[in-house]
């Protein structure tokens, strides 16, 4: 019986100490150990793995340099499932301008900088939109994305 | 039963985390909340170094687990609510485990100085860097955009998580050591004595009562603006390519919401993206915190729904609040007033 009890409040103890993530980070950032260009052929690969597509990159740095501007590499890379846009440009358009999902990468020296919104921000956002699975299950997938890089 | 509770016991061994567990747990916890802005070995980024052992040797268990908590409003650095209390704790035994000095503990007692003539000191010592009301350097930490080479941005000490976080024993510590590999230098040996130093804490001190007013909510805000058009969507758009040009900006690209997913003559014309950038905003705005790229360039949508042309884009003073830096406040500002004379200008 004592050993019951015990058992019982370990596990209680146990849960307690999980973590409580019902406040969310705004930002979902990773530092990445490699290069600016390694870390962007190891991002895509990451993202076709969660079974997403890249749509785009987009150069920001390329148009700062042609302006005279100087900077590091930085880029924004946009993906998502097709039908999954064709579903909310239907049903909650309210949310196009947040789609494609997008990252932004960017170089610091030899090492490079993942950035982006963390999509439980958009369940505050938009409170009364049914879409907080699709928001849980996005950020997932994003998390699991970045770590994935972070991990190489 | 029996076997239930060995179950029960295998599984309390496999979860209950071991001492040599802490440290390569706390190390996981910094490389998912923390590095990306404190750098590796917490050298330093867009946050300011965390591994330097004048400031683990100045710094409290208490200060940093406040720190921890309440962040820096307005200042970068977020506020981690939803690390639990054990995962703090691990974290700290982390970035202690970078330098072997003994954590100081500090009284609550405020410390005994003159605040007027403090702020006598404070302007002849320390507002070059942390400017005259104490918000601190423009930008944080060691930015991307500045070289390295470049020192270390000075904090803001006017901010309610400093003040929150920093007994006044711990700042006037800070003062007297100073911080070997920052401009911060030892306040004892430029010559203060110490009753000057306590006379600068109280007037730092000071700062709180101002603190709360700084900062500012954007809640009301909404998170996108949506004004409809009375031109078809091809009009539409030709009419914000035209408005993008007359407000200096340059148009990027017009596309497709879809272009890039979808076969490209199965895209849904009836979506599409304006983007357009000013790259003198945009470098501005990228040297104060390069995380902006996020929403820049600007871009404005446009997407038939049934009958209707609606023309949509994230409102830039609600997006602010993602970036926890009031430095980018004017210019989401001015960015949402380019948003609407834009459109303005399209729908006319
Ligand atoms: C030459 C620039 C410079 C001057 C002058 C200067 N500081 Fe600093 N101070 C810094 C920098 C940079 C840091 C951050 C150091 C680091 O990276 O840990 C700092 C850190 C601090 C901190 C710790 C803040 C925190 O968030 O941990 C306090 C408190 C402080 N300074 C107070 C003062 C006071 C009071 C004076 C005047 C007596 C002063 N400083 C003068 C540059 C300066
Ligand atoms: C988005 C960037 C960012 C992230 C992420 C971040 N910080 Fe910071 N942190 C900063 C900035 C910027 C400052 C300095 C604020 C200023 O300049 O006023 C700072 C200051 C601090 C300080 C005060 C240092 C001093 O010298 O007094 C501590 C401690 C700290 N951060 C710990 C952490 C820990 C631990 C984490 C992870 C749980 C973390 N930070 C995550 C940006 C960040």
């Amino acid at each position: 019986m004592r050993i019951y009890h015990k058992a019982l409040v370990s596990l209680l103890l146990i849960f307690l100490a999980l973590p409580v993530s019902a406040v969310a980070d705004d930002l979902i950032m990773r530092r990445i150990g490699m290069t600016f260009p390694e870390t962007m052929s190891a991002l895509q690969s990451s993202i076709v793995e969660e079974g997403y597509k890249v749509s785009r990159v987009q150069r920001v740095d390329i148009g700062l340099t042609s302006s005279g501007y100087n900077t590091a590499e930085y880029r924004i890379v946009f993906f998502m499932r097709e039908d999954v846009l064709h579903d909310i440009v239907k049903k909650h358009p309210e949310l196009i301008p947040f789609l494609p999902l997008k990252i932004t990468i960017f170089a610091e020296r030899s090492e490079t900088l993942l950035v982006t919104l963390n999509p439980m921000k958009l369940a505050e956002f938009f409170p009364d939109l049914e879409m907080q699975k699709t928001f849980a299950q996005w950020n997932e997938e994003v998390n699991r994305i970045v770590d994935r890089v972070q991990a190489e | 039963m029996f076997r239930f509770f060995i179950a029960i016991f295998i599984f309390i061994v496999i979860a209950l985390p071991s001492q040599a567990h802490a440290k390569h747990d706390g190390e996981h916890i910094y490389l998912q909340n923390c590095v990306s802005c404190h750098g590796y070995d917490g050298n330093g980024g867009m946050g300011i170094p965390l591994s330097l052992p004048d400031f683990l040797a100045t710094a409290s268990n208490d200060y940093l687990v406040k720190t921890i908590r309440v962040g820096r409003p307005g200042r970068v650095m977020p506020a981690f609510k939803n690390l639990s209390d054990n995962e703090v704790d691990m974290l700290i035994s982390y970035i202690r485990s970078w330098s072997d000095t003994i954590p100081p503990k500090y009284s609550k007692k405020p410390v005994d100085g003159d605040a007027v003539h403090g702020k006598q000191v404070y302007l002849d010592h320390c507002a070059e860097c942390h400017g005259a009301s104490g918000n601190g350097g423009k930008g944080t930490g060691v930015t991307m955009s500045r070289p390295r080479s470049q020192p270390i941005l000075a904090p803001a000490l006017n901010n309610r998580g400093f003040l929150i976080s920093a007994s006044d024993e711990m700042i006037k510590n800070t003062l007297i050591k100073g911080r070997k590999g920052t401009p911060m230098k030892s306040y004892l040996k430029e010559g203060l004595s110490e009753q000057d130093i306590n006379d600068v804490v109280a007037y730092v001190r000071s700062f709180e009562s101002r603190a709360a007013a700084i900062e500012e909510t954007s809640e009301d805000e909404p998170a996108v603006i949506i004004k409809e058009s009375p031109y078809s969507v091809e009009e539409t758009v030709t009419n914000l390519t035209n408005a993008v040009g007359s407000m200096n900006f340059r148009l990027i690209r017009v596309q497709n919401l879809d272009s890039g997913l979808t076969e490209e003559s199965k895209e849904d014309k009836k979506q599409v993206i304006v983007y357009s950038c000013n790259f003198n905003i945009l470098n501005e705005a990228l040297k104060l915190d390069p995380r902006v790229g996020l929403f820049l360039p600007c871009r404005i949508t446009v997407s038939q729904q049934g009958d209707k042309v609606l023309v949509m884009y994230a409102n830039p003073k609600r997006m602010n609040e993602i970036y926890n830096n009031s430095e980018l406040d004017s210019m989401c500002t001015e960015m949402k007033t380019v948003y609407e004379d834009m459109i303005d200008e399209a729908l006319l």
